[in-house]
């Protein structure tokens, strides 16, 4: 079952990650992938953001995101930890963590993971810039990552 | 009757979050029920003009403009998202 949580606190990325394979030995290696805010985007400064989502269907794409790679690639564990709400630049918004037997089906499946979140999670991004708040827009560059996974 | 919700630009397009409409009558889709909310006003016809990018999910998964819809249906409009 895929550890995913949607939540406003931030996260200790050390922690979380020792939890993965806390009491575990068949674990060779653990991918992970942590987001920052920015302080500046399409050429503006950023001075905060607000991550809004779809509570419900959040945690469930989510779960799915994560059961698809665990399909996909053999895996011992994944995490997703998505923060929302009010966040500053440095800040960390998301974790994604994938423990494997081998290197190789960890850093893929975590790629993965961050590729179909990006495209499928039910988030938004509103920042505040010098000249007032937007909502951050979708990047054709995202829609291609996730596309490089079909098959 | 369904409820719907709109999420982020979308929401401050129509200005409102949720609400309960009837269902188009004959082949209900996603497609002939934002043919129907165009039709309402200026805020949904711009919300849902064309070349505006917008997704849908049905009972809280992704689906489609073919996607056929029931009664109690949840229905969320929103832009491409732009998490992680």
């Amino acid at each position: 079952m895929p550890r995913v949580r949607v939540q406003p606190e931030d996260f200790d990325t050390g922690r979380e990650l020792e939890a993965l394979t806390r009491g575990r030995v068949d674990v060779g290696a653990v991918a992970s992938f942590v987001g920052l805010v920015r302080d500046a985007n399409d050429g503006s400064p950023v001075k905060a953001m607000t991550l809004e989502h779809y509570p419900g269907m959040t945690e469930k794409a989510l779960t799915d995101i994560c059961e698809q790679a665990m399909s996909r690639w053999d895996l011992i564990d994944t995490l997703v930890i998505h923060r929302v709400g009010a966040l500053k630049p440095g800040e960390r918004i998301v974790l994604v963590g994938v423990p494997s037997a081998h290197r190789g089906e960890a850093f893929a499946a975590c790629e993965f993971i961050m590729d179909y979140l990006k495209t499928r999670a039910p988030f938004w991004k509103r920042e505040e810039t010098p000249q007032g708040a937007r909502w951050v827009e979708a990047r054709d560059s995202d829609d291609a990552a996730a596309g490089r996974w079909s098959r | 009757m369904v409820t719907l919700l709109y999420f982020a630009s979308l929401r401050e397009s129509v200005g409102v979050s949720r609400e309960q409409v009837a269902l188009p009558s004959g082949n209900a889709t996603v497609s002939a029920l934002v043919d129907q909310l165009r039709s309402r006003d200026g805020r949904w016809t711009d919300a849902f003009a064309p070349g505006r990018q917008w997704r849908v999910a049905v009972n809280q998964q992704m689906a489609s403009p073919a996607t056929p819809l029931r009664p109690g249906d949840e229905i969320a409009f929103f832009p491409p998202v732009t998490g992680g």
